[in-house]
């Protein structure tokens, strides 16, 4: 699975800055979305992104997807830089990354039919001619359960759960070797939702695809993911395997969050430790720790000191008490 | 037993006319809540669980229709209320918080004047003592420095700060029940928490009654007392927390907790096959039984009544007990 082929998206630093306000009698803020991003992810594998809003997950796809670039740091997808890629360079990128949208219902253009939606992909990319693609477009809708005979309707005649497989067809149109899921079934009811994961799982075994997972529901992850990343406030706090993240939580923060998520077990009732606070204004960030406000275990040292992302107790985490032993 | 329950319902049907033929939106309900209870209504889009609630509040629009055997909030009934003594009841007695506080504020508005409105109409404040009692109500939902942000707008405020403020609307009055329509599902998860916490805390501490409307199973296991189950307008079961977790009677609600991906244990989660019933193909039978492993031809042609069940009530032929359908003929007929 490490064979350096295998890998087909690394992340080095990933800055990503935004300037906002700022008027005639304004001085204009600053807003780091991403600060110092790391992670690699291999064929046929997954990797979630968990965080709260305003974490910087989907500042994250966005640069991934290179809708965005970075303001710093290093991309590399399928081996190849997008910023010092050419013109066609970058267009082969852009088959190879790809993305699923959380609402089925704003990401599907009203006016077009689904065969139109498929087809598109390949109009803009790919050299296919028209039987070609029609033929593709059936084949698709087949792999992902529509029927062919549906190309000819448009999104409002199809559930939220079938939405959602006409957005994962499109994506998967061009073949792609990577996929960002953007919280992919948060919009979806229960019962649609084990449908649409079964369907994602079946389509990475088969294309051995790499999922970039962006998540908020900490049981979809624990399900879905190979591998977690924690942010807080545009930070990676807390990288690695789904196991160690969430058999031994360490960082606060994604303590908190574990224990902040429901859990369909009454008899475990009571077990939430609550996190006071709310998020600050990522155009202001404390000093020190982005946490340390909310954080229990804070200390002067965090008040004042960044903390670095080290490996510790089998994962990295960026955590002063872990790393000084207060935090078991 | 007490003689008046706080809210009866019984045989609650609402109806709306589409062009492609009547939709029931809710379709025989029953709910008896008492002061102080703590009932979840779960299910999942369509299933009717918010339009039930809004017909007890009087909130449907004039395209509705809405008949019930009995409607009654403290033995008044809600059917025949002229809108003026409703206008009395509704945000006093009986509230509701919903799903998005950003677009239930009205932008236009500072909190302080959307808060001291109802306290003024209802309780006859002078704008003096509304307003302290706002800012005490502001504190009360924890709001840091109160007084400040009586003059806010929503868009100053957070997602959670926002939902707060809708819930120290709905409060002011204290009412004997309140609603809450989804009230975390736009929310983060440790805000969520927060909120959750709150609503418990003040319901504990007023002896309020309250009524937790969501589709999230997590949020139903750690808040509610009383769970009922709606599928495609109807209830399907209803039990007591944890004997529905533990042990459910509808094939319904085992499917839905089996589709959970926490319960899961391989790669692939237990699916319900097919989707919810439209206006078009309601069967005649059970509304479940297209999709029901364990549907006979008798559940195909007869709907069962929401009867009493080993554990609560279920509106079963066949309810399930550890996973097992009672008084089941079997496969082969199953199967036919």
């Amino acid at each position: 699975m490490t064979v350096a082929s295998e890998r087909v998206l690394a992340a080095e630093g990933l800055e990503r800055r935004y300037t906002v306000g700022g008027g005639l009698f304004r001085k204009s803020g600053e807003v780091q979305a991403l600060r110092g991003v790391s992670f690699g992810l291999d064929r046929g594998r997954t990797l979630a992104v968990v965080g709260e809003s305003g974490c910087g997950k989907s500042t994250l796809a966005r640069v991934v997807t290179m809708i965005e670039p970075p303001s710093a740091g290093r991309l590399e997808i399928d081996g190849t830089d997008p910023q010092k890629a050419d013109e066609a360079g970058r267009r082969r990128l852009r088959r190879t990354v790809q993305i699923v949208f959380q609402n089925p219902y704003g990401s599907l253009n009203p006016r077009r039919k689904i065969g139109d939606i498929l087809e598109e992909p390949l109009v803009i990319n790919s050299d296919a001619d028209r039987t070609a693609r029609a033929e593709a477009v059936r084949e698709m809708m087949r792999r992902v359960g529509l029927r062919p005979e549906q190309a000819r309707r448009y999104p409002h005649m199809f559930s939220g759960g079938q939405r959602q497989r006409i957005a994962i067809a499109r994506a998967l149109m061009l073949r792609p070797k990577i996929v960002v899921l953007d919280e992919p079934v948060s919009a979806l009811d229960l019962s649609i939702q084990a449908q649409v994961l079964n369907l994602l799982v079946e389509l990475q075994d088969e294309f051995r695809l790499a999922y970039l997972f962006i998540a908020h529901n900490l049981s979809v992850v624990r399900h879905f993911a190979d591998e977690v990343m924690v942010m807080y406030l545009g930070r990676a706090v807390e990288q690695g395997s789904r196991d160690a993240v969430f058999e031994a939580p360490q960082h606060p923060y994604t303590r908190a969050l574990l224990a902040a998520s429901p859990v369909a077990d009454p008899s475990r009732r009571g077990e939430r430790t609550k996190l006071s606070g709310e998020l600050p204004s990522p155009l202001n960030p404390p000093p020190g720790c982005v946490f340390h406000p909310r954080c229990p275990l804070a200390n002067a040292r965090c008040r004042a000191e960044v903390p670095r992302l080290q490996m510790l107790n089998g994962r990295l985490v960026a955590c002063h008490a872990v790393e000084e032993g207060r935090a078991a | 037993m007490p003689a008046t329950p706080l809210l009866e319902i019984r045989n609650l049907s609402v109806e709306f006319r589409t062009a492609l033929g009547p939709l029931y939106a809710v379709d025989g309900v029953d709910l008896t809540v008492e002061a102080g209870d703590v009932v979840g209504i779960v299910g999942e889009s369509g299933s009717g669980k918010s339009v039930s609630m809004l017909a007890v509040m009087g909130l449907l629009p004039w395209t509705a229709k809405i008949t019930a055997d009995r409607l009654a909030f403290q033995g008044q009934d809600l059917l025949r209320l002229a809108p003026r003594q409703r206008r009395r009841l509704i945000g006093k007695d009986m509230a509701m918080i919903f799903q998005e506080p950003m677009s239930s504020l009205n932008p236009c508005f500072t909190v302080g004047f959307q808060l001291t409105e109802s306290l003024r109409v209802h309780e006859g404040l002078s704008r003096r003592a509304a307003r302290a009692r706002a800012v005490e109500l502001l504190a009360k939902v924890g709001i840091p420095s109160p007084a400040d942000r009586l003059e806010a707008f929503p868009h100053q405020l957070s997602g959670g700060m926002n939902q707060r403020v809708m819930i120290a609307i709905a409060i002011a009055c204290n009412p004997k029940l309140l609603i809450a329509d989804e009230p975390t599902t736009a929310l983060d998860v440790t805000i969520q928490a927060q909120i959750l916490d709150l609503l418990l805390e003040l319901q504990r501490e007023r002896g309020m009654a309250l009524i937790l409307i969501t589709h999230d199973m997590g949020v139903v296991a750690e808040t509610v007392d009383r769970v009922i189950v709606q599928y495609a307008g109807q209830q399907a079961e209803a039990q007591d927390v944890n004997g529905l977790f533990a042990d459910p009677m509808h094939p319904y609600t085992a499917a839905l907790l089996a589709a959970l991906p926490e319960r899961s244990v391989g790669r692939f989660l237990p699916t319900i096959p097919g989707v919810v019933p439209g206006v078009l193909d309601r069967p005649k039978g059970c509304l479940f039984s297209p999709r029901c492993p364990n549907a006979t031809e008798h559940c195909r042609r007869i709907q069962p009544v929401f009867g009493h069940g080993p554990r609560g009530r279920v509106r079963c032929h066949y309810p399930l007990t550890r996973g097992i359908p009672e008084n089941h003929p079997g496969r082969a007929e199953a199967a036919a």
